[in-house]
This record gives structure tokens, C-alpha cells and sequence, in this order.
């Protein structure tokens, strides 16, 4: 075929329109989300004190950082779908769930009466933490690589780590609420490490699936 | 160096957008020669044969075409084009088992005296072609080897025109990720 041929094909293919990544992000993840949810209510669901836990400031904060994480992450791999997109200054977006991350463990440090550092450090789920992060974000990870797919991103190992680290963002969100362990310097280690994990995972797919 | 040429390619991508499919055929045109001048370089560099530009011209054209709407329409078009081409140049000479070292000018800068005019023929596109699934490939047989329009497709093959704009779609999107996983 000759590229006068390719180029009229073209032409007449030029009604039919894809629909923006995001767009198409939102839908992966709407239908995603409840698979998640169905898998944390059926072997973990919320912790029994929720009432009462919802009045420790530390408790909330953990929702505020794993939303500011997912909803940064979301716009950070957006962004790297396009093209000629680098990753440059958008990384300072992950300095919101830092930040807030951070002023949390210096509330924490000034209050009267607070436990022993190594205590809320290891606390006592820090293995299930981690491993239902990583678990629970899974479909949401697919969801959002197959999102992607209809991006054009010149670093496609770099879109799929965010797309992990968006999933792990949400993922945190619900397991935060069956997580008994409200201390930010737990959420700053093991939440941590379970995003790092899940990043890891969506650099290593997205090397391979988001090449367009 | 052809800033006026391309703010003439974001005005006619914006109006190809909007439905307009003379600007979008001219604007394929418009970049088609630029294109083959930075893949010929590419090729250059990475001491390649030149005249085989063609399948890379072929294959951003394509790309090109399947991801224009990741282009931003506030931004201007050409550096979105030269990115996608670039991605391309190295994914053809990755594929020719070359080290390489793309320039980021192989397709910003033309330099004069570059020849412009399709050399060797490319054959990857038409390779493809044939591994389709039986309804894309005769629509994309009519429509882009025997020049036929939607209307005419649809009365030869007894489809609807919805289902032939369907099936060229796929099409294309099929040899697109068949020239990927080469």
C-alpha cells in the first residue's frame, strides 16, 4: 500500500473519534471499584469502633493522604499519557500526600501521652497492611492499564508506576478503614511500602502494555 | 525555521477535529514529507539503509492517526507529531537490532536539499493487511487498495455503512498493533 493510499484510508477513518483517556480512565475505574470493595468486605471489612475512631483526627488523615495520593497520581499518569509529556515538575504532585503525611507525624510528635515510637511504628497489622494494599489494588491496576492503553506515553514504564501508584492510593482508602493502626508514622511506613510495591508492579506491566 | 508551516498544522488538526476531512487529508500530506525526512535521517545515523523510511513513515502516519486524541487542542501540534514520530524512529531501528541514538532534531529541522519524494515502497502495512480478520481486511482492501468510498464498501460487501466505518476502524487499529509486536 502505498502511503497517498494510507494517508485518503486515514482520511475516511477520521469521523470515528476515541474517547479521551480520562474519560476512559473514569470507566475502567467505576467498574473496577466494586471488585475491590467486594473483596475487602469479604475478608476484612471496616473496623468495629468506626464511630468512635472517626473523632481521632489521625484516623481521618489517613483517608486525606491515600485520596490526595490516588487523585495526584490520577492527574501525574493523565499527563504522561500524551506524547511529548515528561514527567518534570507534575512529580511535585506527589508532595501534597507527603506533605500532608508530614504534618501529621509532627502533630503526632507534640501530643501529650503518645505511645512508644517503635510501638506505633510496627503496630499491629503492618504485614496485612501491606499485603492488602497490594492485594485490594490489583483490579484497579488493570483497570487503569487498560485505561491507559489508549494513551500515546513516551514512558510507558513511568505511566504504568503511576497508574500502580493510583491504584494503591485507592486501595489504601478502603483498607484504611478496617486498619486499626492510625499513627502516621504506621501510614508513613508500611502504606508506603505497599504503594512502592504496587508501583513496582504497574512499572514492570506498563513497560510491556502501554508501548503504543 | 517552519514556525509559520506549523501553525498551519495545528489550525487544520483543529479543524479535522471538528469534522472537516479535506484539512485532515491535507494536513496528512503536509507532514508526510517532514516525516520522511527525519526517518530517513534516523536511518542515516544508525547506519541503516535509507530508502526503507517508507514502513516508519507509514507507521507514524498510523499512530499518528489512532492516538490524535491524546493531542491537546490548546497546545501546538507539531511537537505532539515529532514526539509519536520519534517514538516510532526508535521503535523501527530497536526493531533492526541497532543501538541507537535518536536525535530530538531528526524530525524538528529539515534541512535543505532533503529528498522528499516515497523511495522504496513499504510492504509492512500491506503484510498485515492480510492477517486481518476477514471483514476489516476486505473493507480495507476496498477502501484503501481499491479506492473505493464508505457508500461504495458497503453496497459491494451487503454491510451497513456503520458497520464498514466500524470495521475500518478496527482495521486499523489491528494493523497498528500488528506492526507493534513485530
Amino acid at each position: 500500500m502505498d502511503t497517498e493510499n494510507l494517508i485518503r484510508t486515514l482520511t475516511a477513518d477520521n469521523p470515528t473519534h476515541e474517547r479521551p483517556v480520562g474519560q476512559s480512565l473514569l470507566i475502567g475505574l467505576v467498574f473496577a471499584a466494586p471488585v475491590s470493595v467486594v473483596m475487602f468486605m469479604m475478608e476484612l471489612g471496616m473496623r468495629k469502633d468506626v464511630m468512635t475512631a472517626m473523632r481521632n483526627p489521625f484516623f481521618d488523615l489517613k483517608f486525606v493522604v491515600t485520596i490526595a495520593l490516588a487523585v495526584s497520581a490520577i492527574a501525574v499518569s493523565l499527563h504522561l499519557s500524551r506524547p511529548e509529556a515528561s514527567l518534570g515538575r507534575w512529580a511535585w504532585l506527589l508532595a501534597i500526600p507527603v506533605g500532608l503525611l508530614g504534618i501529621g507525624m509532627m502533630g503526632e510528635m507534640t501530643m501529650p501521652n503518645r505511645t512508644p515510637m517503635m510501638t506505633r511504628l510496627i503496630g499491629n497489622n503492618s504485614r496485612v497492611c501491606v499485603l492488602a494494599i497490594s492485594l485490594l489494588s490489583l483490579p484497579l491496576l488493570a483497570a487503569a492499564l487498560l485505561a491507559l492503553r489508549r494513551g500515546a506515553p513516551s514512558h510507558p514504564a513511568l505511566a504504568g508506576a503511576f497508574a500502580g501508584a493510583l491504584s494503591a492510593g485507592l486501595a489504601a482508602t478502603l483498607y484504611a478503614s478496617h486498619c486499626t493502626d492510625d499513627s502516621p508514622l504506621f501510614v508513613a511506613t508500611w502504606y508506603t511500602l505497599a504503594v512502592v510495591v504496587v508501583a513496582g508492579i504497574g512499572a514492570l506491566a506498563g513497560a510491556r502494555v502501554l508501548k503504543f | 525555521m517552519r514556525g509559520r508551516e506549523e501553525d498551519e498544522w495545528t489550525g487544520l488538526m483543529l479543524a479535522a477535529n471538528a469534522g472537516d476531512n479535506p484539512a485532515y487529508h491535507r494536513l496528512l500530506k503536509a507532514v508526510t514529507p517532514v516525516l520522511r525526512a527525519g526517518a530517513r535521517r534516523g536511518l542515516a545515523r544508525a547506519g541503516q539503509p535509507v530508502d526503507q523510511s517508507e514502513d516508519i513513515v507509514q507507521d507514524i502516519l498510523l499512530a499518528v492517526h489512532l492516538k490524535r486524541h491524546t493531542w491537546d487542542p490548546k497546545a501546538p501540534f507539531a511537537p505532539w507529531l515529532f514526539a509519536i514520530a520519534r517514538n516510532k524512529l526508535i521503535d523501527a531501528l530497536r526493531r533492526r537490532g541497532r543501538r541507537i541514538f535518536v536525535n530530538i532534531d531528526d524530525f524538528s529541522e529539515t534541512l535543505p536539499g532533503d529528498p522528499v519524494e516515497e523511495t522504496v515502497p513499504a510492504g509492512e502495512v500491506t503484510a498485515h493487511l492480510s492477517t486481518l480478520p476477514p471483514r476489516q481486511r476486505d473493507v480495507l482492501q476496498s477502501i484503501a487498495v481499491d479506492n473505493a468510498s464508505i457508500k461504495e464498501t458497503a453496497a459491494k460487501l451487503s454491510m451497513t455503512e456503520g458497520a464498514v466505518r466500524v470495521a475500518l476502524h478496527r482495521g486499523l487499529s489491528g494493523l497498528a498493533s500488528k506492526l507493534r509486536s513485530e
